[in-house]
Parts: C-alpha cells; structure tokens; sequence
C-alpha cells in the first residue's frame, strides 16, 4: 500500500478569494430562487399571476408554500 | 478558481435539475392532476366559476415545471459550490469526492429532510391562501434552525475529533443535532390544512415525489461536482 500517493492539493481555498464571489454570486442566486419559489405568491414584486402560474407546478413539487 | 468551481456547480445543477424534471414529470405530476381535480370539483360543488387560466396545464407541466426546476438546482448548485470552496480542506485530510458527497448529505438532511419532515409540502388544494405568509415564515424558522444545528454539530464534531476519536466525537455532534431539531419539531406549532375529504392516497404520492426531488436534486448535485471540483482543484497553482 505504501505506493499510494497522495496528489490533491488540499489547501483550503482562501475567505478573501472566495468573498466576493460569493457575496456577488450568491445574491444572484438567491434572487433566482426567490422568483421560482416566493415571487407572486408569499411576496409580490412584478404584478399580475404570469410568473406564478408559469412555474405553478414546479414551485408546489419543490416544496415551496405556493398559495 | 472559485469561479471555475462556481461554474461547475452550476452545472451539476443543471444536470440535477434535468434529471429532478424527469422524475417529476413521471411521480409529481400523476399527484398534482389529481389534487387539481379535486379542487375543481369542491369549488365547483360550491357553485364558483372556474378561475381563469392564465397558462395551460400542459405548459405548467411540460416547460414551465422543467424551466422551475433547472433554474431552481442550477441556483442550489451554485450555491452548493460556494459553500464547497470554504468548507474543502477546512474538514480534514476529505478530498474533493468525498467532501462534496458529504456536503450534499448534510445539506439533504438540513435543507430537505428536517423541515420537510416538520413542514410538508402541500399540492395544490391543500393551503389556506390567507395563511401563506405565516406558513412561509415558520419554514423559514425550521430551516433556519436546521441549518444553524448542522452548522453547531460541524463545528462540534471538529473541535472534538483529535480529543475524542472520530467516532465519539461523531457520535456526539448527531445526537446534538438530533437534539436540536428535535426540540424544534416539538415547539414550533403545527400546521395542517388538509381539507377533510382530500385523498389520503394523493397526498402520500406527492410528498414523497417531494422528497424524491429532493434526493435526487442532492445526490445529484453531491457525485457530480465532486468529480467536476476534483478536476479544476487538480489544475490549481
């Protein structure tokens, strides 16, 4: 066994390079799930039903409280 | 790099989100056509006049279920991914696999699991509309609670490990998990808006495609960056 080399590098990923991508990405993100899960259901930011209806069944199957 | 893991993950949750489509179109919509049913025939009995619709069946279930779901994992992957950056080789001597396999696990059981077993997912003709804004706040309050738990028992199991053992010190971080969200599960009130002649059968189909989409979406998610990240991790200066 004691051929077995051990290649990855597992040096943690510094915070410093990761916060902007994540501050920036996330948010993106977050404001994407926001639309298919809350958006025209629990809170309202566009009016109208078009995008509740359009992702209606989605929304229920992903366990979001849809109406 | 954490843009090219970002990427990946996105990825990986596009492919999660197909094969949750697919799932869904075959377990999840069998159970929803059937509680719209329902629904039409008590409002009907009640004498209203049938809502407008505003986007046809076929396309809820076809493109928009499809379009709801990629959009959703691609989201969770990315997500996912971010998390991934910090948390690999903060764990321990885990690599990429494994360390992903382990996140998606934990994340299962914390974002899905956990809340969904308190706060199942309701299809369509169970939920009082008045009550969405107080259902959507006491699952925030189970996931939050959940996630902070998962958080406690990672941190918990960490600081122990060397002292204790992996085992004992395991061992202890589930059990203070467990404890949390018990205790959760029991204070947070209950909630149960099923209409009194709503198919017990109906309902079981659908939150265990619930659930099914969520397993997949996770496991998913879990093998796949793992083999992705392993590859640009590899790559790194």
């Amino acid at each position: 066994m004691s051929d077995i080399t051990f290649t990855d590098d597992l040096r943690p990923i510094s915070v410093g390079e990761i916060l902007p991508w994540a501050i920036f990405g996330g948010l993106l993100l977050m404001l994407a799930i926001y639309f298919v899960g809350a958006e025209e259901g629990a809170t309202s930011i566009v009016s109208g039903g078009y995008v509740h209806e359009f992702v209606h069944d989605g929304r229920h199957l992903l366990g979001f409280p849809c109406h | 790099m954490v843009g090219k893991l970002l990427l990946r993950g996105m990825i990986a949750g596009v492919v999660a989100g197909l094969i949750a489509f697919g799932f869904a179109r075959l377990y999840g919509e069998p159970a929803v056509d059937r509680a719209i049913a329902f629904e039409e025939q008590t409002s009907q009995a009640k004498g209203e006049a049938p809502g407008e619709e505003l986007v046809s069946r076929t396309t809820q279930a076809g493109i928009g279920l499809a379009t709801a779901l990629v959009v959703f994992c691609a989201s969770v992957g990315g997500l996912f991914s971010l998390v991934f950056a910090f948390v690999y080789g903060r764990l321990g001597p885990l690599r990429a696999r494994s360390t992903a396999a382990l996140l998606a696990l934990g994340a299962f059981i914390a974002i899905a699991l956990v809340p969904l077993m308190k706060y199942p997912a309701n299809p369509p003709a169970v939920g009082d509309p008045e009550t969405i804004g107080a259902r959507t706040e006491l699952f925030m309050v189970m996931l939050i609670i959940s996630l902070l738990a998962l958080v406690l028992a990672v941190l918990t199991a960490r600081r122990y490990w060397s002292q204790w053992g992996g085992w004992n010190a395991s061992m202890l971080a589930g059990g203070l998990f467990l404890a949390i969200v018990g205790v959760a599960h029991f204070a947070l009130p209950p909630i149960n808006e099923v209409p009194e002649n709503f198919s017990a059968d109906v309902l079981w189909q659908f939150r265990v495609a619930v659930l099914g989409i969520q397993f997949l979406l996770w496991s998913t998610l879990g093998l796949l960056f793992g083999v992705l990240a392993e590859r640009s991790l590899a790559e790194r200066r």
